[in-house]
C-alpha cells in the first residue's frame, strides 16, 4: 500500500540537511560507480583480448622443428632436420586426440621483397600452403567464391584464396577478382576466394594479408618435396591440447631419430594453455574487482548507517513524541529502515547509471573514432550484473538501517520527552 | 526503567473517576511529573497497581504500551511536542494515522477537531508560524482524535501568558464536559484552582 505521509516523511528527513545527504550518498556512489568501472573494464579487456583469439580455436596447438641438441644414434647433435609428409599419417595413426590435423607450409614474403603481382600491380604477402581443414582452426569470413577444397588438394590445383588487403593492393576498385590469375613467386595461380577477417579489431588486419593455396601445390610449385613447415592441430574437444602436446612430440621423435630426452628439437606453441593462463587472469581481475569494489561500497554503506544514527538522535524527541501518541516501535524501525534504503538504493542507482553511462560513452568512443585499442574492446556490464547490484544495494540499505532502526527501540517516550 | 531504579514515588494511593477534572500539584521534585508518566502508560513502576479503565498496567511491552496510549490516553505537553515538519492539520491527524485511518478520512477529521478548537483556517500553517496558544489548541486537537478516556496535560499552560492560558484552560474544561477525563500538572494555584479536585504531592506522597 502506498503511504504517501512516509514518503512525504522520508523525503524531508532526507532534504533537511541536504550537504550531509549529499556527502553520504556520495560514499555508495562512488562505491558501486568504482565497482561497475572496474568490472566494465576487466570486460573491455578480456573483450579484446578474447577479439583478438577471434574463432581461432583455442583447444589447439602448433609443432615445428628446431635443431637437435642431442646426440642420438650416430647422430650429431646440432642437426637440422624436417618435418614431412609421412608425419601426417603418422600422427593420425598414433595420437588418436587430434581432431584435425593441419600441415602448413609458408612462403614468407617480407623477407623476400615483392612476392605477388597482377597486371602491372604488386605486393608482399604471406603465401600459405594449406589444408582445408585449416579454415577450422583459423576460422575466415569468406566475401566471395570459396575456401580450398579435398579437390584442389588431391589434383595439387594451382589456385589461390586472398585476403582483404591482397585484393586492395592488386585489383582496381569494383574488379571482381574471381577466375583471374595472380603470379606468386613466378607461378600462376588462379583467385577462388576472397575473404575477410572474422574479428573486427586491427590486430585481425594483417591476416588478411594472407594467400592460401593447396598445400600439395605449394610443395611442387616451390619445390618444397615432402617437407612440412609446421603441423597445426586441434585436439578432440573431450581432450587438452596441453595434454597430447606431449605425446605429438614423442611420436615425432621417434620417426626422426630424436633422442627422448632433447626437448629444444621440437618448436611448440599451445593456444590452450596460453588461452588458459588468460582466462585464469581475467578471472584472477574479476575477483579483485569484486573485492575493491565491495569493499568501497561497504565503506559507503557504513557511512550511511553512521548518518542514521545522528539523524536519530537529532529526532529523539520527535520519536519520542510518536510514541507517545501511539507509534510502536516497529512503526518507528520501519521507517528509519526506509529512509536508509531509499537513501543507499538513489545514491546507489545513480553511481550505476553513471558508471554504466561512462562505460557506454568510451564503448561508443571506441568504436566511433576507431580507436585502435588492441587490448580493449566493448566495455560493457552484465544486465545481471547490475541487477544483482541494485540487489545488493537494497541489502545494504537494510542492514545499514538495522542497528540505528534497533537503537530506536531503546528510547523511551520518557527521555526523548525529557530531552528539551 | 532500567536498573537504576529511583524510588520518587512512595506510596501513592488515589482514585480519579471517569470524567473527573483533577490537577495534580507539587514543586519541583514532588514526584509529579513521574505520576503524570506512569498514569501515560510512558513509564513503569516497580510495585503497586495501576489500573486504567479497569485494566490492570503493568510491565507492558512497548507494542502494547503504544496501542493502549493511542487507545485511552491523549497528551498535552508544556512544551507542545508538535512534530516539526508537518503542518498543524498533519500534527492534529497523526494519531489516527498510527492506528491505520486512511489518509483522507484523518485529515478530515483532523479539519473537524481544528475547527472545535477555531483554528479551521490555520490548518495548512507549520507548527513555527503558529503562536504559542494555537500550537497548544492543536496539541490538544491532536489529544481528542483518537477520543482517548483521559487526557494527561503536563503544564499545559506552563509556556503561556495569563490570557491564553485562560483560553486553554477554558478549552480543557469544555473537553471535561463532554465526559473525557482530565488531569492536568501544575505548579500554578490559579490553574489547579479552576478543576474539581486538587491532588498535591509532596516528596513523592500525597498532602492532605
Amino acid at each position: 500500500m502506498f503511504d504517501l505521509d512516509k514518503w512525504h516523511e522520508i523525503y524531508l528527513t532526507l532534504s533537511r540537511n541536504k550537504l550531509r545527504t549529499f556527502l553520504t550518498a556520495l560514499g555508495v556512489s562512488w562505491g558501486i560507480f568504482m565497482l561497475i568501472i572496474m568490472l566494465g573494464a576487466g570486460k573491455g579487456l578480456e573483450n579484446g583480448v578474447m577479439q583478438g583469439f577471434g574463432d581461432f580455436a583455442t583447444n589447439s596447438m602448433y609443432v615445428w622443428t628446431d635443431n637437435t641438441t642431442v646426440s642420438y644414434k650416430g647422430l650429431p647433435a646440432g642437426r637440422n632436420f624436417n618435418l614431412n609428409n609421412g608425419d601426417i599419417d603418422l600422427l593420425k595413426r598414433n595420437v588418436p586426440e587430434i581432431e584435425t590435423l593441419a600441415p602448413r607450409n609458408q612462403l614468407n614474403g617480407y623477407s623476400e621483397g615483392n612476392n605477388v603481382t597482377y597486371n602491372n600491380k604488386a605486393g608482399t604477402f604471406e603465401v600459405f600452403g594449406d589444408y582445408p581443414d585449416m579454415m577450422k582452426i583459423q576460422p575466415k569470413k569468406l566475401m566471395q567464391g570459396r575456401f580450398l577444397n579435398d579437390k584442389d588438394l588431391k589434383d595439387s590445383r594451382k589456385v589461390a584464396v586472398i585476403g582483404k588487403r591482397v585484393y586492395d593492393v592488386l585489383f582496381a576498385k569494383d574488379e571482381n577478382p574471381i577466375e583471374k590469375y595472380i603470379l606468386i613467386n613466378g607461378v600462376y595461380f588462379q583467385v577462388v576466394g576472397l575473404y575477410n577477417t572474422a574479428g573486427t579489431s586491427n590486430m585481425n588486419a594483417r591476416e588478411t594479408e594472407e594467400i592460401f593455396i593447396p598445400f600439395s601445390t605449394f610443395q611442387n610449385a616451390f619445390h618444397y618435396g615432402n617437407i612440412v613447415g609446421w603441423f597445426a592441430i586441434t585436439a578432440k574437444p573431450e581432450y587438452k591440447a596441453s595434454m597430447i602436446e606431449e605425446k605429438i612430440k614423442n611420436v615425432l621423435k621417434k620417426s626422426h631419430q630424436v633422442a627422448p630426452d632433447d626437448d629444444r628439437a621440437f618448436g611448440s606453441f599451445n593456444a590452450e594453455k596460453e588461452f588458459g593462463q588468460m582466462i585464469g587472469v581475467f578471472s584472477g581481475i574479476r575477483w579483485l574487482t569484486v573485492f575493491v569494489g565491495g569493499a568501497t561500497l561497504l565503506a559507503g554503506v557504513i557511512g550511511i548507517s553512521n548518518i542514521m544514527l545522528i539523524i536519530i538522535k537529532e529526532r529523539t524527541k520527535e520519536i519520542g513524541i510518536k510514541r507517545a501518541i501511539g507509534a510502536t516501535p516497529a512503526n518507528i524501525m520501519v521507517q528509519v529502515i526506509l529512509e536508509s534504503v531509499i537513501l543507499t538504493f538513489v545514491a546507489g542507482y545513480f553511481g550505476l547509471v553513471a558508471g554504466v553511462g561512462l562505460l557506454e560513452l568510451v564503448a561508443w568512443g571506441l568504436v566511433e573514432f576507431e580507436v585502435e585499442a588492441e587490448m580493449f574492446s566493448n566495455p560493457t556490464v552484465d544486465l545481471g550484473v547490475a541487477l544483482k547490484a541494485l540487489a545488493a544495494l537494497v541489502v545494504a540499505g537494510i542492514t545499514a538501517g538495522l542497528i540505528p532502526a534497533y537503537r530506536t527501540t531503546k528510547i523511551k517516550p520518557v527521555e526523548a520527552l525529557r530531552a528539551e | 526503567m532500567g536498573d537504576n531504579k529511583l524510588h520518587v514515588l512512595k506510596g501513592i494511593d488515589v482514585h480519579i473517576r471517569e470524567g473527573e477534572l483533577v490537577s495534580i500539584m507539587g514543586s519541583s521534585g514532588s514526584g509529579k511529573s513521574t505520576l503524570l508518566n506512569i498514569l501515560g502508560i510512558l513509564d513503569n513502576y516497580d510495585s503497586g497497581e495501576y489500573l486504567l479503565n479497569n485494566t490492570l498496567v503493568k510491565d507492558l511491552s512497548e507494542t502494547k504500551a503504544a496501542m493502549y496510549r493511542n487507545q485511552f490516553i491523549g497528551f498535552v505537553f508544556q512544551s507542545f511536542n508538535l512534530v516539526s515538519f508537518k503542518n498543524a492539520m498533519e500534527n492534529v491527524a497523526l494519531p489516527l494515522y498510527y492506528k491505520g485511518v486512511s489518509r483522507k478520512k484523518r485529515n478530515l477529521m483532523a479539519l473537524e477537531y481544528l475547527d472545535k478548537m477555531g483554528l479551521r483556517n490555520w490548518a495548512e500553517h507549520m507548527p513555527n508560524e503558529l503562536s504559542g496558544g494555537q500550537k497548544q489548541r492543536v496539541a490538544i486537537a491532536r489529544a481528542l482524535i483518537s477520543q482517548p478516556k483521559v487526557i494527561l496535560a503536563d503544564e499545559p499552560t506552563g509556556a503561556l501568558d495569563s490570557v491564553t492560558s485562560l483560553e486553554v484552560m477554558n478549552i480543557l474544561k469544555e473537553v471535561n464536559q463532554q465526559g473525557i477525563t482530565v488531569i492536568i500538572v501544575t505548579h500554578e494555584k490559579d490553574i489547579s484552582e479552576m478543576t474539581q479536585r486538587v491532588i498535591r504531592l509532596r516528596d513523592g506522597v500525597i498532602e492532605n
